[in-house]
């Protein structure tokens, strides 16, 4: 622990100046009354381009993608870059989704996804099914943030355990008071961070290691054996179908629509999908530190036995960078892993409060209880994460998480479809949702996972062979492909189908609470983002 | 003073959809792994499957840049 004093020191300062700086958060652009989900939830629905930008990045590339990525290269080599044209095509992909997106929320007041399928579809069933699966599917996200930290800590021989409850005491604390605000003040910090240690990696860790083409030696040597430092026809579509399944399954994470809704308008989103981009730059450049740990010789940290790869990065800082840095490295990561976890616990505790306890258990909540609710929801958690992660295993929530992928995606004809058409029936959707959750779950169950020992749940690419031969299509015997892709397909199918046999008995279609004008509306120009309204209004917003 | 919402958004929008399908582009062309899966050539000691992957995020950024300035109200 002596050796790790400086590291230790300045991780823990730099982190103490940002929990403060959480707190003081409430205070920055301090509304009027604080006691409304549309500030506490979204930070009064009025952030511009600069604050989105920091907000989205911070929210979408996380503590455990920093860690997790370059882990991924450093043990599979090539399958793990996927990652790259995952976060390229995921924003001309969802370009004018977003915009709709946006738009009918802002006319609506809607805070979540499913806030907007209740309206849409008329259908409370589906809106819930929405809200249920985005709650499931955030919250091993959220424990995974924790992964993120620990790595962190192991590396400096920390005992993690009460180490990580402070920080996520310290987190539950400031998201409590000042709401979105913090995390959204706390991205500048944190992003600027990760920047600066990612330039000052990728300039001196190849200077110290004998230039880029060194670095790919080390790889191309290590997957020798199966050339794995390219794609093979059996992997290939696995890569293919993983880049635009996880594309399309981001921003039905309500984490991210949270950030997206938080935008002062229409123009805000266009020029943060312009330049979001820029974090997926950063992120190829992270994933190639898997590289430089084989180059580095680096040894993952071993804890009872069991090497965790997710130590290569931070390993490979300490090897490599002064000590003092290598803390600065070190709270990048740690802060890294609070302000998604602090968009993603509102995220879930919005759900809750509109989708469930407003809908549910108190119908006529005054936007002061929603708050209140939505609040003590996010501390609750929290609270829930950290236990999963440190009384059962953190390799749960990385099962549960891949599991979320998943079923997040069988939001998709809800969600994503339901904002360009309502063809769609209601109980279409909600035996495609079923079917899609049915599936996928089944097929993810039969995936073993050599590498932890598991006999199920062990991975998301799924191979062909179990069903057909995958040759008589012209594929590699062994070709695998994403589960959540052929769920969401065969959800669409479903739902498809559902919706033929609706209309042909005749089954009412739900009252559709929009109207076409309301996907293409925009702020007023004064930016002042005070035209929200907090009711589901069925109709325009009136501008006289 | 004018009020934008009053204006029907509708017709620079439809205006403007057009010009979203160039968003296809950016969405295809990162899928086609025959493009980039090689070594072969290599740039600054990169090779082509990582540097080719890596510069279609500017084919990204440059396209919907393009869509945003062309279907930008006035």
């Amino acid at each position: 622990m002596k050796d790790h004093l400086a590291e230790i020191v300045i991780a823990t300062a730099i982190f103490v100046v940002v929990a403060g700086l959480g707190f003081w958060a409430a205070r920055w652009r301090r509304p009027t009354d604080m006691a409304h989900l549309n500030e506490w939830g979204l930070g009064g629905r009025n952030f511009g381009s600069w604050v989105t930008w920091f907000l989205i990045g911070g929210d979408l590339y996380t503590a455990y993608t920093f860690v997790a990525v370059p882990a991924l290269l450093f043990g599979a080599g090539a399958t793990g870059f996927f990652a790259v044209p995952y976060t390229v095509i995921v924003y001309p992909m969802v370009f004018v989704v977003l915009l709709r997106l946006w738009s009918v929320s802002h006319r609506h007041g809607f805070v979540t996804p499913a806030d907007f399928v209740r309206a849409r579809s008329g259908s409370s069933t589906m809106a819930l099914l929405v809200a249920i699966t985005g709650i499931v599917a955030t919250m091993p996200y959220i424990a995974l943030q924790l992964v993120g930290i620990e790595a962190v800590l192991k590396t400096m021989r920390v005992e993690p355990t009460w180490a990580l409850i402070i920080a996520f005491a310290v987190l539950a604390a400031f998201t409590y008071q000042s709401g979105l605000r913090a995390p959204a003040l706390i991205a500048f910090v944190k992003d600027a961070l990760i920047y600066l240690v990612i330039i000052v990696a990728v300039i001196y860790i190849p200077y110290k290691l004998g230039g880029w083409h060194k670095i790919f030696d080390a790889a191309d040597t290590k997957f020798a054996k199966t050339n794995g430092t390219l794609l093979n026809p059996a992997n290939q579509w696995q890569y293919v179908t993983l880049a635009l399944g996880s594309a399309m399954a981001l921003f039905l994470y309500p984490h991210s629509v949270t950030g997206v809704l938080a935008s002062r308008n229409r123009d805000v989103v266009k020029r943060n999908m312009a330049a979001l981009p820029a974090y997926s730059f950063l992120l190829g450049l992270i994933a190639l530190l898997g590289y430089m740990a084989i180059a580095a010789k680096v040894k993952p940290v071993a804890t009872g036995g069991k090497a965790d790869t997710n130590t290569v990065v931070p390993v490979l800082f300490d090897q490599l960078f002064p000590h003092w840095f290598a803390g600065v490295a070190f709270a990048a990561v740690a802060i890294g892993a609070l302000v998604p976890a602090a968009i993603m616990s509102i995220a879930a505790a919005n759900l809750f409060t509109r989708n469930i306890y407003k809908e549910y258990l108190r119908r006529g909540a005054t936007a002061a209880q929603e708050a209140r609710v939505s609040k003590i929801t996010s501390l609750v958690v929290k609270a829930g994460a950290v236990a999963v992660i440190l009384l059962i295993s953190p390799q749960f929530s990385i099962d549960l998480q891949l599991i979320g992928g998943v079923i997040i995606l069988q939001t998709l004809p809800a969600v994503a479809v339901g904002l360009y058409t309502r063809w769609l029936h209601r109980w279409g959707l909600v035996a495609g949702w079923a079917v899609g959750m049915g599936l996928g779950m089944w097929m993810l169950y039969q995936i073993p996972n050599p590498a932890t020992n598991h006999a199920h749940f062990g991975g998301s690419a799924f191979p062909l062979a179990k069903w057909f031969d995958p040759t008589a299509i012209g594929l590699n015997a062994k070709a695998t492909v994403f589960v959540g892709f052929i769920a969401v397909l065969a959800n669409l199918v479903v739902a498809v189908l559902g919706t033929l046999l609706c209309r042909a008995l005749r089954v009412p279609d739900g009252v559709d609470g929009t109207t076409p004008q309301d996907y293409l509306a925009d702020s007023p120009g004064d930016g002042t983002g005070s035209s929200y309204r907090d009711d589901l209004a069925v109709h325009p917003v009136s501008t006289a | 003073m004018t009020r934008p919402q009053e204006v029907p958004a509708a017709a620079p929008v439809a205006r403007g959809s057009r010009w979203h399908w160039l968003l296809v582009v950016p969405v295809v062309v990162p899928l086609l792994v025959f493009l980039y899966n090689s070594r072969d050539p290599y740039l600054w000691g990169f090779p082509r499957f990582y540097w080719l992957q890596l510069a279609f995020i500017l084919l990204g950024v440059g396209t919907t840049t393009l869509v945003y300035q062309l279907t930008k109200r006035r």
